[in-house]
């Protein structure tokens, strides 16, 4: 495997998020709490482009601005305050994030800085709305130790979460601001990872780390990773928010088949003898062309006074079309691209015509039209004359770009680890100093009383669980890379169940439920002690804790005892218990004739599903041989 | 070297001064056990000579303590940064032409990102360049007759500001926009409002409350409200122009002798009180909001009235206040007092006899309520009622702070106290309202 990608240059990085479960936000004193429900208030902003520190203005933003995007915020009392709004000066860095961060750090054997200076980092699409995000470094230059190879690490910092977006359409976008300032850490390795594996191995030990401080938040979205790949005669791209830890050793993959499949591309343009000076922006009108079309979508443009634009792309035949990967083609990619600048719904390319109710007879007017040749690939748009224009313009240059290189581009990660399109790369220089927030010093013995406090290493840890808590080793592994490491012992000590029992819960059993699409993230660490608790005092058997997590899921007012009333799993007295055994037996006598003592484990089999969940399996057990020994003595 | 400006001092600056590094350069700090590259960068704001900030090759800035074993080179140049102007849009000389007069706020300035500071947007072409949508509304003229922050403003440049004002029409526009610092527009605004009388014209004071470094800035909106207003707006008055929300939707104007920065940070901090607003503009729209208002053109021949008197004191009452204070005053030849009195304009008795001799030495005294929001009453409470025996002059539902810019112009107008205590009842510039509307609540 490795050999592969070596041969192919591969250099990966990785940056990993993760939201700090500290009591407020990083620059108000904000719950960091997220709401669901109708906002409470809604406001409407612009963003502006202004200059870097290098005088110059990002061009992708500035094309965003002149579109008149119009950002409509959502809040609630609650979530946010007036320094969300962007209403108010920050407040001073939060100080129990900041120990959080710098623990990490320690942990990671990195270099703090002396002086923390807040900065903002350009951000133009509506997450945050200021315009910006606010970040500063910790530390720089750690490292993570992956089973003897170490991994770089680059630096650690501390900054702000962006608002959650909720809708986008034509151009409003609508963002809900509760998540904006939660404290997020970010931890940056050196591009030097050489595999998918080794990428995902990567990850899997910054998460250990990370929830080894107890002190990370859990869920679905509070970790997110940002991958930046890289092949030889490839290009830097960042793909962003994976926020399935699973899922980083297939993006690279997909990510260096994609790149490897567009400079396959490249090759077969440069025997085609393609020349970049013959691509023009020359936009043909051929809406006459469509003015009985079958293709309802044009049919609709055309209805609204709409017109469909085409332009030809020469030498691309059959390049548009072909796969890179899957659900990715360079005619998906240039339809992403034109979305973006054009704000079109789509657009149509010769190599998938016929189709959508566009004739032969059509594609053959157009080619005339346009006067293309049998290797020339045509690519149209219907819209209005501004984002046809656009959207054509953005298809030209993407196609200009594939004769010299792979492009260098912001992607964003679908949830079956394709990638697709977001936006250019944002260039270098879009950090400047937040005037608002006062750099900070860390004392020496500041420093030195948090060294003194460092939590313990996953490997430490691990041989800590097996000793102290009787844990297999593989059970113990799966305890420290879970989410809920940190409640594990708490659970274990309030609620004198058995350690295994409490592990195989908080791992097995929820990733099990998981994968049935319960939605297990919706369950609160209250919710869970609770439950512990009642089976640690014999109001509850074990082997309701699915059924009871299930329902917890659904319920996240409601607590272990109402779980146990809805799902009528109150324990059975020892007298009910003989009860029912005595007749179960009864019902079966047959087969205790026919087994005699034999018959126990289906007899039990059967009491356990008839009392599922109300006993104890050792119990019935007991109970069961009691009543066989008594009939065949 | 350019440390002098660079926020470096004592220890740290000789040695950067020795490595010969200035402000942009890279350096290499070498200490006991790292080494650390990056840009030299302006410290700000602190005493510190302990820490270098460098800008690492990530953009982040850190900084870095120096010890004196630490040794800095300077190992090469940075990217000098320019500030490049976009190209400037096309100008249609055929639009209502707008002069804006620039006092200093972060209305009319750009980022300087080598200090991180904001320096002044000094030509139309600077503007331009940072609001290019002013071309397609006026032709933009610019006037900058300071640069200051708002607290810094005084009667003198009120004087300037209106004269300044009064030349430009005389030449012929549409209209005048006034950049200002928000903390203190709003006595501005009044002072123009007296001194400018029959206005042909609209002079829009605008400001804004996030600085233009930032892309949520309300400075552009709020200027491009501000310049719309100054070329098509129905009326001609003294109005500030402001969002009217926390949303960048709607840009309100409040009557200059009537508003108030009622919030220190929120972008909708100016309030109109005890009237309702001028006007809202929505999409580019102006809508009127009180039915009488002074129209464009209406008169054709501007008075300026430029002068004010600084002997005009705001006292505000509060419990155990020292009445000597008024005593000081009077001391201190001053001609104008405003009492700043509780609920519907009381004083303590205990200040009575001060104030008593206050009016006897032929200084004016008005009062106003520490309310804000309604009318004073003297009539209601024996106290008051005696207050206006003494002479004091009740001021209706007029706000203490134009109370105070009003009796600054009357004194600069008229030597005369009758004059001036009657000029103070009048109604000059809608600082009275007659009617309080129902729905009028702060
Ligand atoms: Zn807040």
């Amino acid at each position: 495997m490795t050999s592969i990608y070596s041969e192919i240059g591969l250099k990966a990085g990785l940056e990993v998020h993760q939201q700090l479960d500290s009591r407020t936000k990083l620059f108000c004193r904000c719950r960091s709490k997220l709401f669901s429900g109708d906002p409470i208030i809604t406001f409407m902003r612009q963003l502006r482009p202004t200059q870097s520190e290098l005088g110059q203005v990002d061009p992708a933003a500035l094309f965003e601005f002149r579109k008149g995007v119009r950002i409509i915020y959502e809040a609630n009392d609650e979530s946010s305050c007036l320094v969300e709004m962007d209403e108010e000066p920050p407040h001073p860095l939060n100080r129990e994030a900041t120990e959080i961060a710098l623990t990490v750090a320690l942990m990671m054997k990195a270099k703090l800085v002396d002086e923390l200076h807040i900065m903002r980092k350009a951000v133009l699409d509506g997450s945050n709305t200021t315009g910006f995000q606010r970040t500063c470094v910790v530390a720089t230059d750690g490292e993570i130790d992956l089973k003897g190879k170490i991994v770089p690490i680059q630096h650690i910092s501390l900054e702000e979460d962006a608002a959650r977006k909720m809708e986008e359409a034509d151009s409003i976008v609508r963002y809900r601001i509760d998540r904006l300032g939660i404290p997020l850490l970010e931890v940056a390795t050196a591009p030097v990872i050489h595999s998918p594996q080794e990428a995902q191995e990567t990850a899997l030990a910054i998460g250990q780390v990370l929830r080894a401080t107890g002190k990370a938040k859990r869920g679905l979205g509070t970790i997110r990773q940002d991958i930046n790949i890289s092949i030889r005669d490839g290009a830097l791209v960042e793909i962003k928010g994976v926020q399935e830890l699973e899922l980083v050793s297939k993006i690279i993959e997909l990510e260096a088949q994609r790149q490897l499949g567009l400079l396959e591309i490249r090759e077969e343009l440069e025997r085609r003898r393609a020349k970049e000076k013959d691509f023009k922006d020359d936009f043909r009108d051929v809406s006459a062309i469509f003015q009985h079309t079958e293709c309802k979508i044009i049919r609709e443009a055309l209805d609204q006074d709409k017109r469909v634009f085409a332009v030809r792309l020469p030498k691309f035949a059959d390049l548009l079309g072909r796969e890179l990967v899957s659900r990715t083609r360079l005619g998906s990619e240039m339809a992403d691209i034109a979305h973006f600048w054009g704000r079109v719904g789509g657009l149509f390319h010769t190599d998938e015509l016929p189709a959508y109710g566009i004739t032969n007879e059509e594609i053959n007017k157009i080619r005339q039209h346009l006067e293309a040749e049998s290797l020339d690939a045509i690519v149209f748009v219907a819209d209005n004359l501004r984002n046809a224009k656009d959207a054509l313009k953005a298809v030209i240059r993407r196609a200009r770009e594939a004769l010299k290189t792979v492009p260098e581009e912001t992607r964003g990660a679908r949830v079956d680890g394709t990638t697709r399109y977001l936006r250019p790369r944002p260039g270098a220089a879009r950090m400047y100093p937040e005037t608002d927030v006062p750099s900070f010093r860390l004392s020496a013995d500041r420093v030195e009383k948090l060294s003194g406090c460092i939590p313990e290493l996953p490997k430490v840890r691990i041989s800590r669980l097996v000793e102290d808590y009787g844990l297999n080793t593989k059970l113990a592994k799966q305890m420290v890379d879970s989410e809920y490491a940190s409640l594990f012992p708490m659970i274990v000590k309030e609620s004198a169940v058995s350690a295994t029992v409490v592990a195989v819960a908080l791992t097995e059993t929820i990733k099990a439920l998981k994968r049935d699409g319960v939605d297990v993230e919706r369950i609160s660490d209250t919710q869970l002690r609770d439950l512990f608790i009642l089976i640690g005092s014999g109001r509850l058997a074990k082997e309701a804790i699915p059924e009871v997590l299930t329902w917890l899921a659904e319920h996240e007012d409601d607590e272990g005892e109402e779980a146990i009333e809805a799902l009528g799993l109150a324990m059975l007295s020892r007298k009910e218990l003989e009860i029912a055994v005595e007749e179960i037996v009864r019902e079966n006598t047959k087969l205790v004739e026919d087994r005699r003592m034999g018959a126990a484990g289906i007899l039990m089999g059967l009491a356990m599903k008839r009392l599922r969940g109300r006993v104890e399996a050792k119990q019935v057990g007991e109970l069961v041989k009691k009543q066989l020994k008594k009939l065949v003595g | 070297m350019s440390t002098a400006f660079s926020g470096y001092k004592r220890r740290v600056a000789r040695i950067l001064e020795k490595a010969g590094a200035e402000i942009g350069d890279v350096i290499q700090i070498t200490r006991e056990n790292d080494v650390i590259e990056g840009i030299l960068i302006p410290r700000s704001g602190s005493n510190d000579a302990k820490h270098v900030t460098v800008k690492l090759s990530n953009g982040y800035n850190i900084g870095v303590r120096i010890t004196p074993k630490t040794k800095i080179k300077k190992v090469g140049t940075g990217p000098k940064p320019a500030f490049t102007r976009p190209p400037l849009p096309k100008q249609s000389m055929d639009l209502p032409k707008v002069v804006i007069v620039s006092t200093g706020g972060t209305i009319s300035s750009r980022v300087d990102y080598r200090t991180g500071g904001v320096r002044p947007a000094l030509t139309a072409n600077d503007l331009y360049s940072v609001v290019p949508e002013l071309s397609e509304i006026a032709v933009v003229d610019t006037d900058v007759i300071s640069n200051l922050f708002s607290e810094n403003v005084t009667v003198k440049h009120w004087r300037k500001m209106a004269a300044v004002i009064a030349k430009h029409i005389k030449k012929g526009l549409a209209g005048i926009v006034v950049a200002h610092g928000t903390d203190t527009m709003g006595y501005s605004a009044a002072a123009l409002s007296f001194a400018l009388q029959n206005l042909p014209v609209p002079v829009i004071v605008v400001g804004s409350q996030r600085s233009a470094d930032r892309p949520s800035s309300d400075a552009a909106t709020n200027l491009i409200g501000a310049v719309r207003a100054a070329a098509y707006a129905p009326f001609a008055e003294v109005a500030v122009a402001m969002h009217e929300t926390a949303s960048d939707e709607t840009i309100i104007f409040h009557r200059g002798t009537k508003t108030r920065k009622c919030h220190t940070s929120r972008r909708d901090a100016f309030r109109s009180i005890n009237t309702s607003p001028l006007a809202r503009m929505k999409n580019g729209q102006i809508e009127m909001l009180l039915e009488s208002y002074r129209k464009r053109g209406a008169y054709s021949k501007l008075i300026l009235k430029p002068n004010f008197n600084e002997k005009v004191a705001l006292i505000k009452f509060h419990p155990s206040i020292d009445p000597n204070i008024i005593e000081w005053y009077v001391s201190e030849s001053y001609k104008g007092i405003i009492l700043e009195g509780t609920g519907l304009g009381h004083v303590g008795r205990y200040c009575f006899s001060k104030i008593r001799d206050a009016i006897k030495n032929s200084i004016v005294v008005g009062m106003t309520s520490q309310c804000l929001w309604g009318r004073i009453s003297m009539n209601v409470y024996n106290q008051g009622r005696d207050l206006l025996a003494l002479g004091v002059i009740p001021l209706d539902d007029m706000l203490p702070e134009t109370a105070l810019v009003k009796l600054m112009w009357i004194l600069g107008q008229t030597d005369d106290v009758e004059e001036a205590k009657s000029l103070l009842s009048m109604n000059l510039a809608d600082e009275f309202s007659r009617r309080t509307r129902i729905g009028e609540t702060a």
